[in-house]
């Protein structure tokens, strides 16, 4: 056998990281919130495309001076491409606005820009997309709950839960911090890191209850700290090739999944540390033994599976 | 065998991979710009037709890379966005009215190809530009229509049995009916159990009032016929503003999906889209004074009106003649003294009122009410306030010279535009209810590009890095695993272009992320392969043992990622279902491709050779 590594031995160091990783992310969500894009808030949304490079300063200066104070200009991508973001107005239509606002960006460029892009979303569909995603996110740790205390036990359950709502927060948790805005895209990444890091744990407490049933002997925390070695190289491989990919999407992909990417990034990041640090010290805390993993007598291993390739 | 198949198994393998092949092949043909002529009201297109576009265009001399006649139209293809152009122009002047000209791309797909059903996928509105709306349907005005119908058919049902009634009013979410004695009562109330069982009756045996509310079943009737309607309504709009292959859907209990690809005006098409303007012949009444009417008396029967241009006020009898239903057909023109105009035609129950009538009324004028609701939001202390203003104005009055049914023409029309657009919508039909744009996105056709070059480039660096990875650490074992997922992308892409799922930017996403995640079944299984030779077993064993192990962790691990996908396909609107859509897609590709193609593939390599040592 190769050199063990002693996962379970370091959890109390993993325990206080993670700890302080939440409260970061807690405190950040409490105290200064995600920054929601237009999806969730509602308002409309310009993305103009110039021949030279904008000068956010004149633009914004030039904006106000129009009438438009309430905007926010960013450059999207290159310095020739700018977004308009507005909040929803009153007693202004969003036809009239988008049109408007391109004017006066015209006007301050002195040259006709390209119009990429618009957006508009009513705030009360913004309101519904907030629910639903709060909902989608809810709904399918629901199910993995359920789950997973039917393909293994309630404490396995727990565990990759818990790791799970960890993942999610940490993730939102940096959102939160670095002030990234946070769309749609980033919603749909939110809920593929789920699906990731769940992956994840599962490849790992499939490897510990084969090894409760095949290893007679050794502690609890012997036993899962041998499944952690030996699914140690596949969760680095499968974790490498992924990263990989999500950084070509990241700096390949354009400007509009680039937070989509990073999301998924920091979620691949902490779902590959959690399903080893988290899920599985937490099935440990929880008092997880060999019979709360024995089979039935009449169920052989993977009786289930007759498809066998 | 340990390390064989048997030859189904090949078999179906190979028939996967071969059909994976043919169905994904469309998607690298590319598209033609082309041109897509259709008849506004649907009829079938022969080869006259045909013969006549060939020869404007022949004459223009715009080179034509292909045409064909299908059922109800005729599809035009161009070698360059130019040509589709100049084309469309000529052909939207020289046809005519009739005819519906749109642009449109169209997939290059050779023919022996799409004999076979075998289609690209479908390019979402962030991939090829275009507009996207959300619209919402006004019930409350719905409801408040079909009040103000039962409250006149009411009226008109008590009249016609002779049962007379002090007043019939709307009040306070009922319509009330006060009668003159209790037989009155009684009779009213047995005419409304016969006649109108779809109102709820409630009186109190103590005076002569009765209350008529629309029953629930009623209500939701009503919302479900105006949702129905307005999507009818929305289609035929939408194909008369010329768009190819648009999406018309509901979304919810009152809500409209409709994606306009390659419409860039998006002004225009709002406009189209949501108003609810149309038109109604009344007639003046010459009887009374205006200036009565005025100072408040206006008589029982009639209504006040003002006129378009002048302001003038105008008295026009309550009952209409014929309503904008009753059009069957309109077209914009010009009339003798050079304004603009509407030539009218009225469908069969139309043209017999409007005969009868002017049959009647030579010699008198008849006023024509152009009639548009407008919604107009304002936000009010963070909440969005809706106030609907309903435009009725009277357009034209012109005296009865002659009695004519069917064909006539309506004057009065502020510019040529205004009658292009009346006719339109005169022909599309009327909304049911008013819409209100509630989402609106809409993508240039640079950016949608460059969202295609992104999306495209992403994957082909993201693949060829794993792909480089594999083999390095896996060797021979990653070759066939890179095999595997080049069969795997094959068949994500076979199946999204069968299913003719809308690939979105997110879509591209989700197969970039299978592309990194399909290749964890082969890890899985070659680590497993791994551990059996460490644990001393022959290469045989080894690779017997790593699969059958494998399966069942690849398998709950996969079941759960599915979870997540459906959940996000349930939830998610638009692009996040395409993500979802693609994410599950590949799942399932995956396991096929990683458990059984690969599996295949080293069979071949390993099945046939006793314990040749493993290169992984």
């Amino acid at each position: 056998m190769i050199k063990q590594i002693n996962f379970l031995g370091k959890r109390k160091f993993a325990a206080v990281f993670s700890g302080l990783l939440l409260i970061i992310a807690i405190a950040s969500l409490a105290i200064q919130g995600l920054k929601l894009g237009i999806d969730f808030t509602g308002g409309t949304l310009v993305e103009l495309g110039y021949e030279k490079a904008v000068d956010l300063n004149v633009m914004r200066s030039q904006l106000t001076e129009k009438g438009f104070a309430d905007v926010t200009v960013q450059h999207f991508g290159t310095a020739q491409d700018i977004l308009l973001r507005l909040k929803p107005q009153e007693g202004m239509s969003n036809v009239q606005l988008s049109v408007g606002i391109s004017a006066a960006a015209n006007a301050a460029m002195e040259m006709q820009g390209e119009m990429r892009r618009v957006e508009f979303v009513g705030p009360q569909v913004g309101d519904e997309l907030t629910e639903d995603g709060g909902l989608a996110l809810l709904h399918s740790m629901f199910g993995i709950l359920i789950y997973v205390a039917w393909r293994f036990e309630y404490k396995f359950a727990l565990g990759s839960v818990a790791a799970l709502a960890h993942d999610v927060l940490i993730t939102l948790g940096f959102f939160s911090v670095l002030q990234l805005e946070f769309d749609l895209t980033v919603l749909a990444a939110i809920l593929a890191v789920i699906g990731y890091s769940l992956n994840d744990t599962i490849v790992v407490y499939d490897r510990i209850r084969e090894n409760f049933r095949l290893l007679r002997k050794g502690s609890a925390e012997n036993v899962m700290n041998i499944s952690l070695n030996q699914t140690l190289s596949r969760t680095l491989m499968t974790s490498i090739t992924t990263l990989l990919v999500l950084i070509a999407l990241a700096f390949l992909g354009g400007e509009i999944i680039h937070n989509f990417a990073i999301a998924l990034l920091v979620g691949v990041v902490i779902g590959t540390y959690s399903s080893i640090y988290v899920a599985s010290p937490l099935v440990l805390a929880l008092g997880v033994s060999k019979e709360d993993l024995m089979e039935p007598e009449v169920e052989k291993e993977g009786a289930d599976f007759d498809v066998m390739p | 065998m340990q390390n064989h198949f048997p030859l189904w198994k090949n078999l179906l393998i190979l028939i996967v991979l071969v059909l994976g092949i043919i169905y994904s092949l469309p998607n690298l043909f590319g598209e033609d710009p082309s041109v897509q002529i259709s008849i506004s009201d649907a009829s079938d297109m022969s080869e006259v037709q045909l013969g006549k576009v060939e020869n404007s265009l022949d004459k223009a001399a715009i080179p034509v890379k292909a045409m064909e006649l299908k059922a109800k139209q005729i599809l035009v293809r161009f070698n360059n966005t130019d040509e589709q152009m100049r084309a469309a122009d000529l052909l939207r002047n020289s046809l005519g009215n009739k005819y519906i000209v749109a642009l449109n791309l169209a997939p290059a797909t050779p023919q022996w190809l799409r004999n076979l059903g075998a289609a690209p996928m479908y390019l979402g509105l962030d991939l090829r530009g275009g507009v996207h709306f959300l619209l919402e349907v006004d019930m409350d005005a719905a409801l408040k229509q079909a009040d103000e119908r039962y409250n006149n058919d009411v009226r008109l049902a008590l009249r016609t049995a002779k049962i007379r009634y002090k007043s019939v009013a709307y009040e306070s979410g009922a319509i009330k009916v006060v009668l003159r004695n209790a037989a009155d009562k009684q009779a009213a109330m047995d005419l409304m159990d016969k006649d109108f069982r779809k109102l709820d009756l409630k009186t109190n045996d103590d005076d002569l009032q009765l209350f008529l509310s629309i029953s629930e079943a009623e209500v939701n009737a009503i919302k479900k016929f105006a949702l129905a309607q307005n999507i009818t309504t929305l289609r035929n709009r939408v194909n008369e503003l010329g768009v190819s292959e648009p999406v018309i859907q509901q979304q919810g209990d009152n809500r409209i999906v409709v994606q306009l690809p390659g419409v860039q005006d998006t002004v225009q098409a709002k406009e189209i889209l949501g108003t609810t303007a149309t038109l109604e012949y009344r007639k003046v009444d010459t009887q009374h004074d205006v200036q009565n009417a005025l100072s408040g008396r206006i008589p029982v029967g009639s209504k006040l009106y003002y006129e378009r241009d002048t302001k003038a006020p105008v008295l026009l009898k309550r009952r209409v003649i014929i309503t904008g239903d009753q059009i069957v057909d309109a077209s914009s023109g010009i009339d003798q003294n050079g304004s603009s105009s509407v030539n009218i035609t009225l469908n069969g129950i139309g043209a017999k009122k409007m005969g009868r009538f002017t049959k009647d009324n030579i010699g008198q004028p008849m006023a024509v009410v152009f009639i548009e609701q407008k919604t107009i939001t304002k936000m009010i202390g963070g909440k969005k306030v809706r106030r609907k203003v309903k435009i009725e104005e009277v357009i034209s009055i012109a005296t009865v010279r002659d009695a004519f049914s069917r064909r006539f023409q309506t004057t009065g029309l502020d510019s040529p535009q205004e009658a292009r657009k009346l006719a339109l919508l005169l022909r599309a039909g009327a909304l049911a209810a008013p819409v209100d744009i509630v989402e609106e996105r809409t993508v240039g056709p640079s950016l949608g590009q460059d969202n295609i070059d992104q999306g495209v480039m992403s994957v082909i660096v993201g693949f060829v890095v794993v792909l480089l990875f594999m083999a390095v650490y896996y060797k021979v074992f990653g070759l066939v695993a890179n095999l595997a997922l080049t069969f795997n992308l094959v068949v994500i892409v076979a199946v999204l272009s069968l299913l003719q799922a809308t690939l979105t930017l997110p879509g591209i996403a989700g197969i970039v992320l299978t592309v990194g995640m399909a290749v964890d079944a082969n890890v899985l299984i070659f680590e497993r392969i791994k551990e059996e030779l460490a644990n001393g077993n022959s290469p045989h064993t080894s690779i017997f043992l790593g699969y059958e192990k494998a399966f069942s962790t690849i398998f709950d691990a996969n079941i759960t990622t599915l979870l997540v996908a459906l959940v996000l396909f349930g939830f998610g609107t638009g692009s996040i279902k395409g993500f979802a859509i693609t994410l599950a897609i590949g799942i399932l590709t995956s396991m096929f491709t990683a458990i059984l193609g690969s599996r295949m593939i080293i069979n071949w390599v390993y099945g046939g050779q006793r314990n040749k040592e493993l290169s992984i």
